[in-house]
C-alpha cells in the first residue's frame, strides 16, 4: 500500500514546480528587457526621429502614433461598450437575445487579432476608402477592445447593489435617471479599470494594425487622422525582423518602452481596482 | 420632452447592446465577401488540402494544407507544454498557496497576460531561438518547437485563470466531505476537486488553445516561416496566422493572392468560432 502522505508530498512538489515554470520565466523576461533596455533610454531616444533607416535616432513618431491610435480606439469603443454594458446589466431580460449577445461578445474576444486586421483592411481601408490611416487602425483596434470594455463595465454596473436602484426608483426617478445619477457614478472605478485594460491591449497589439495603419518608416509626425503613422509594436517588429544590423540596444530600448507603457496601464488599473475594493461601502 | 429624451437614450442603449452581434456578423460577412472570390479559380477541396502554397508563382498554387499542419503542429506542441503546467499552477494557486503568495502569483499571471505578443516574440528571438539551435545542433533555431514553447506561455494565463475560477467555484462542502472521510488534501484534490471542476478546466484548456491558434506576431517571428509541410518539430513551419500577416502587405488588393489570404482568414474565424462556442457551452454546463 502506498503511503498517501508521501504521494501528497510528491504531488504538491510537482504543482510547485509547475507554478515556478510559469513565474520564473515571466520574471526573467521582464528583468532581461529592463536590464538591456535601460542603457538605450534617454531623452533623445524618446523625443527624436528615427535615423539611418531606423538604426539610430529615436522612436518619437512611433510613440506618438501609438498614442493617437489608442486614443482613437477608446473614443470609439468606450461609448458603445459602456452603453452595451448598461443594456446587459440594466435592461436585458434572461432570454435568447441576451444569450446571443453574450455569445457574440465571447466570440468577438476570441477572434484572432490578425483576422481583425483583415476585417479592418476590407471594411475601413478598402470599402470605406480610408486607406491605411490612423482612423482605420483606431476603428479596428476599437472593435477589438470592445469585449474587454463591455465585460469589465458590466461587472462594475452589476456590482452596484440592487437596493440603490430601488431607493432611487421609489423616490420617483425614472429608469434612465437612476442609471445616470445612481448606478453609473458608483460603477465608475470599475469602468475606468476596464477602459485602461482596453487601452493597454490596444497599445500592444500589432497584427490588427499591420495592414490598416502601419508605416514601415515615416520619420515625421502624422498630419491628420487620414495619415499613416508609425506605431510602437509594429516598429519593434520591423526593427527586429525586417531591418538588418540594428543595434541590439535600440531593439531592447523599444521593447522596454512598449512593455513599460503596457504594464504601467495595467498597474494603474490594478491599483484603481484595489482602492475601490477597500473603499467599497457595501 | 423628457419622455422623448429617455426614449431616444433607451433605444441608443439597445442599439449598442446589439453592436457585438453586428460586429461579429460584419467580420464574418467581410471575410466572406473578400475570401469567397478565391473559389472561382480554386475549388474548396484543393484549397484546404492542396499540398503546396506558392501564391505568387505562375500559375499560383493555393493549397493551405502546409499552413494548417504548421498551425496544428505548433498548437499541439504548445498544448502539451501548457496544459499540465497551466492546470498544475491553477491547482497550486487555488488550493495550496497561502493567501499572500496567492495574490502575488495571480498578479504575476496577469502580468504575463499583459505582455504584448510582439515583445514575447522579440524575447523569444533573442533568447529561446539561439538556445534551441545550440541544444539540438540545428542550422536554425527558428523552429516549430521554439514557437510551441513561446506560445505555451501565451496560453498559460488563460488556462490558469479560468481553471482557477473553476476550482474556486466547486462547492466547499465537497471538499469538507472528502476531508472529513479521512482523505488527504491531495486525494481530495485529485478525486473530488478536479473531477468536479472538469468542465470548467476543459473550457480553460480550449480557450487557451484558441488563443494559441489565433496568435500571430510571436509565431511569425520565431517559427521560421517556411510554408512547406512540416517534417519534424525541429523544422521551420508557417502557420495560418503568420501567412496572412507576412503576405498581406505584398498582396495587391483584388488579386487572387489577396482573396486567398481572406479565405485563410475565414478558416481561422471558423476555427475560433467553434472553439469559443464549445468552451462557452462547457462553462455554462457548470452553472
Amino acid at each position: 500500500m502506498k503511503n498517501p502522505y508521501r504521494t501528497q508530498k510528491i504531488a504538491f512538489f510537482f504543482l510547485l514546480v509547475a507554478t515556478l515554470l510559469i513565474v520564473i520565466p515571466v520574471g526573467l523576461i521582464v528583468v532581461i528587457i529592463i536590464q538591456k533596455g535601460i542603457p538605450a533610454i534617454n531623452w533623445q531616444f524618446l523625443s527624436d526621429m528615427p535615423r539611418q533607416g531606423m538604426r539610430a535616432g529615436g522612436i518619437f513618431p512611433a510613440i506618438i502614433g501609438t498614442i493617437y491610435l489608442v486614443t482613437g480606439a477608446i473614443i470609439f469603443a468606450l461609448p458603445i461598450g459602456l452603453l452595451a454594458a448598461i443594456y446587459l446589466s440594466e435592461y436585458s431580460k434572461d432570454n435568447m437575445l441576451t444569450r446571443i449577445i453574450k455569445l457574440a461578445i465571447v466570440n468577438l474576444a476570441g477572434v484572432p487579432s490578425v483576422v481583425y486586421g483583415l476585417f479592418g483592411l476590407a471594411l475601413f481601408v478598402v470599402f470605406f476608402k480610408f486607406g491605411a490611416s490612423i482612423i482605420s487602425g483606431s476603428l479596428t483596434l476599437g472593435i477589438m477592445i470592445l469585449p474587454v470594455i463591455i465585460t469589465t463595465s458590466r461587472e462594475a454596473l452589476e456590482s452596484v447593489p440592487y437596493s440603490f436602484r430601488e431607493v432611487s426608483l421609489s423616490l420617483g426617478a425614472s429608469k434612465w435617471q437612476t442609471i445616470r445619477h445612481i448606478v453609473l457614478p458608483n460603477a465608475i472605478p470599475g469602468i475606468l479599470t476596464g477602459t485602461i485594460l482596453g487601452l493597454g491591449r490596444a497599445a500592444g497589439e500589432t497584427a490588427p494594425i499591420l495592414f490598416t495603419v502601419a508605416a514601415f518608416y515615416l520619420p515625421r509626425l502624422p498630419e491628420s487622422i487620414f495619415d499613416q503613422a508609425m506605431a510602437l509594436p509594429y516598429h519593434l517588429y520591423v526593427i527586429s525582423t525586417q531591418v538588418p544590423n540594428v543595434d541590439e540596444k535600440v531593439r531592447y530600448g523599444t521593447a522596454l518602452v512598449l512593455l513599460a507603457l503596457v504594464l504601467f496601464m495595467n498597474l494603474v488599473a490594478i491599483i484603481i481596482r484595489y482602492k475601490f475594493r477597500k473603499k467599497k461601502k457595501w | 420632452m423628457r419622455k422623448l429624451k429617455e426614449f431616444i437614450i433607451e433605444k441608443l442603449i439597445l442599439l449598442c447592446g446589439l453592436a457585438s452581434i453586428f460586429f461579429v456578423a460584419m467580420i464574418f460577412l467581410f471575410l466572406l465577401k473578400e475570401g469567397l472570390a478565391v473559389f472561382t479559380t480554386v475549388n474548396p477541396f484543393d484549397f484546404l488540402f492542396g499540398k503546396s502554397w506558392y501564391p505568387i508563382s505562375e500559375p499560383a498554387q493555393l493549397g493551405i494544407l502546409p499552413l494548417i499542419l504548421g498551425s496544428l503542429l505548433v498548437t499541439l506542441g504548445a498544448a502539451i507544454i501548457s496544459i499540465p503546467i497551466g492546470v498544475g499552477c491553477a491547482v497550486y494557486i487555488a488550493e495550496i498557496a497561502p493567501p499572500k503568495t496567492k495574490e502575488t502569483l495571480k498578479a504575476g499571471i496577469e502580468l504575463l497576460a499583459a505582455i504584448p505578443s510582439v515583445v514575447l516574440g522579440f524575447i523569444g528571438m533573442v533568447t529561446l531561438v539561439p538556445l534551441v539551435k545550440s541544444i539540438f545542433h540545428l542550422p536554425t533555431g527558428l523552429t516549430a518547437l521554439s514557437g510551441s514553447i513561446m506560445l505555451a506561455f501565451m496560453a498559460m494565463p488563460t488556462i490558469v485563470s479560468i481553471a482557477e475560477d473553476a476550482l474556486y467555484s466547486v462547492p466547499k462542502t465537497y471538499k469538507e466531505g472528502a476531508l472529513a472521510l479521512g482523505a488527504t488534501h491531495w486525494q481530495t484534490i485529485w478525486r473530488v476537486m478536479l473531477p468536479a471542476a472538469s468542465s470548467g478546466i476543459l473550457a480553460a484548456v480550449m480557450l487557451g488553445i484558441g488563443r494559441v491558434i489565433g496568435e500571430t506576431m510571436a509565431v511569425m517571428m520565431i517559427t521560421g516561416n517556411a510554408a512547406v509541410i512540416p517534417q519534424s518539430i525541429l523544422a521551420p513551419v508557417r502557420t495560418l496566422t503568420a501567412t496572412i500577416a507576412a503576405e498581406m502587405g505584398e498582396a495587391v488588393v483584388g488579386s487572387e493572392h489577396y482573396f486567398a489570404l481572406f479565405a485563410v482568414g475565414i478558416v481561422l474565424f471558423v476555427i475560433s468560432f467553434a472553439i469559443n462556442v464549445t468552451a462557452d457551452l462547457f462553462l455554462h454546463k457548470r452553472q
